[in-house]
């Protein structure tokens, strides 16, 4: 029953398939227990620097292998499920990060890949061909966020309307003053 | 000479039988279906975008307008994505209260889920409103514990918000007693049901080999015949200390779903026997009591980081994706909504059959558009 944390997912998928993963900064863990062992207060000025939101330990792969790995983890791993496919948008690092979550049918943990691509050029290739689960989840991605998935049989938006312009849960998606929301409307 | 022409129709988005504001433009030769496409944003209510301007706690009442039948499921999800992301531990008798609320929940949505399919097939709100008797029963429970019937918010992080109240417990143990026999009365209206079975075998077929390509999950999965369930594949809270199984249907057409709702209610009975049997010994309060006060609930700052964690609702698997930045609000909140994901076979599901069956697949995958939307 494959059940991968992501150190071995990592070593696995340089061994089998080299060059597909990034380089990316460790998630360091924080000494103390938990947040909820010591009361939250508010961090001194100067003594902690700004989040370090792209550090993680989970597997980057390049975007144009992503369909490589995804094939890798169903055919030969037994990851035949997936489950979620996120977009997030980090805004002060100019990349917009995809998250898959793979699932094996017989149980145990996922297996994390993400994707990331620059925010003004945001493609990765589709997994719908594969996975026609993924169809509805990328063109959410698409309406939501405006990355595009090359390989899709039918993007277009989900939730907004047509003729929307813009990509609403972008962080600069103006909450007040775009043409759909005039200055007087409550937001 | 006749000449036939495709024609393009339009269901919903206001429809009796569309479970919501929900929009399919059919394609259709004559009565049978040659394509289906469905369109959502009806009732896009921007969840996500709302929770990344809210506390955790804040968005604990929108997760119960997710899936506005399951309010206590969807809580449940939430509650579990922020405690992995914290670290915080929940105490034996909070997790056992939880399952409790989570596995009547299951009872009643099933219940509701079966009398609104056969709702669809044109049975009008007969076998709703039969069904509908068990689930006023579970509601009133709802109402004693938390306070609400729908909307519960009942959870927080680290348990739920109150314990069970002295009054409980008398009026669950009376509910159990009649719960086998609705079952069993249920199920032989509809099994021994011509007009029933003449509409619903064979009707919509999901074939096993395709179905989890789909990422389709709960009843629908099921019914195709794939045991994957939540609960036992990922266990959360409790579930690995209980015994149930995982009915699976074997074609995957409308009548095994249908089978497969009534066979799992009758498991959460059973799971429910054994979480009464168990709760009066159960160590610990109804919450953790470093997070019991609503001041440490709402100063609660996650270390950064990224979890997912998913949990079986009656509808499916329901996942929260949380990135935290080390503030009191989530960075990205992301919901990966069982309803959404099990719409994506519809158009396959319908191809071929005619107009009338669109609906009742409809109502066989059991969507809420709360849900489907955010």
């Amino acid at each position: 029953m494959p059940n991968l944390s992501s150190a071995e997912l990592k070593e696995l998928l340089e061994r089998e398939l080299p060059g597909v993963l990034q380089p990316t900064r460790p998630r360091t863990q924080p000494a103390e227990a938990t947040a909820s062992a010591e009361p939250a207060r508010k961090p001194r000025k100067g003594e902690e620097g700004p989040v370090d939101l792209l550090a993680t330990d989970d597997a980057v792969v390049a975007a144009d292998r992503l369909v490589d790995v995804a094939l890798f983890l169903r055919d030969k791993m037994g990851y035949t499920y997936l489950s979620n496919i996120t977009a997030t948008d980090y805004l002060a690092d100019g990349v917009i990060e995809m998250v898959y979550h793979f699932y094996s049918l017989e149980g145990g943990g996922p297996a994390v890949i993400k994707v990331r691509v620059p925010r003004d050029a945001a493609e990765v290739p589709s997994l719908t061909p594969h996975w026609p689960g993924a169809n509805l989840q990328e063109r959410e991605a698409f309406d939501l966020f405006g990355v595009r998935f090359p390989g899709h049989p039918f993007l277009e938006r989900i939730y907004m309307w047509d003729e929307f312009e813009g990509h609403p849960m972008r962080r600069d998606f103006p909450k007040q003053g775009d043409k759909y929301l005039s200055d007087d409307d409550e937001v | 000479m006749l000449k036939t022409e495709e024609l393009q129709i339009n269901i919903g988005p206001q429809h009796p039988s569309t479970h919501g504001v929900f929009r399919m433009i059919v394609t259709v030769d004559g009565e049978t279906v040659i394509d289906l496409k469905p369109v959502f944003g009806y009732l896009h209510r921007n969840h996500e975008q709302l929770a990344e301007v809210s506390t955790y706690i804040q968005s604990m009442p929108y997760t119960d307008r997710l899936d506005y039948f399951n309010s206590m499921a969807n809580n449940f999800g939430l509650a579990l994505a922020v405690e992995k992301l914290a670290g915080i531990e929940v105490p034996q008798r909070a997790n056992y209260i939880r399952v409790l609320m989570c596995e009547l929940t299951r009872i009643l949505n099933h219940a509701a889920a079966v009398g609104f399919m056969i709702n669809d097939m044109g049975a009008w709100q007969t076998p709703l409103v039969f069904a509908g008797r068990e689930r006023e029963k579970i509601l009133d429970l709802f109402e004693m514990a938390s306070g609400a019937r729908m909307m519960c918010n009942y959870f927080r992080f680290g348990g739920v918000v109150r314990d069970l109240p002295p009054e409980f417990m008398p009026l669950l143990k009376q509910l159990m007693q009649g719960l086998p026999a609705f079952f069993d009365e249920f199920e032989r209206l509809l099994r021994e049901n011509e007009i029933l079975r003449l509409r619903s075998e064979g009707v919509g077929i999901l074939p096993k080999e395709v179905a989890l390509s789909y990422s389709v999950t709960g009843p629908l999965l099921r019914g195709s015949g794939v045991p994957y369930d939540v609960r036992r594949a990922e266990p959360y809270s409790v579930y690995d200390e209980l015994d149930f199984d995982i009915p699976v249907g074997s074609i995957g057409d409308v009548y095994d779903r249908f089978l497969v709702r009534i066979a799992e209610m009758r498991q959460s009975y059973r799971i429910l026997q054994q979480v009464i049997e168990r709760l009066p010994d159960t160590t610990g309060g109804h919450i953790n009591p470093s997070m019991a006060s609503i001041g440490r609930q709402k100063a609660l700052r996650p270390p950064p980081g990224d979890v997912y964690a998913r949990v079986e609702t009656p509808k499916g698997e329901l996942g929260f994706y949380l990135v935290s930045n080390g503030t009191a609000r989530p960075y990205r909140y992301k919901v990966r909504a069982p309803s959404f994901v099990n719409l994506t076979p519809l158009g396959d599901m319908c191809r071929g059959h005619k107009v009338a069956d669109v609906v009742v697949i409809l109502g066989s995958i059991d969507i809420v558009m709360g849900e489907v939307d955010r």
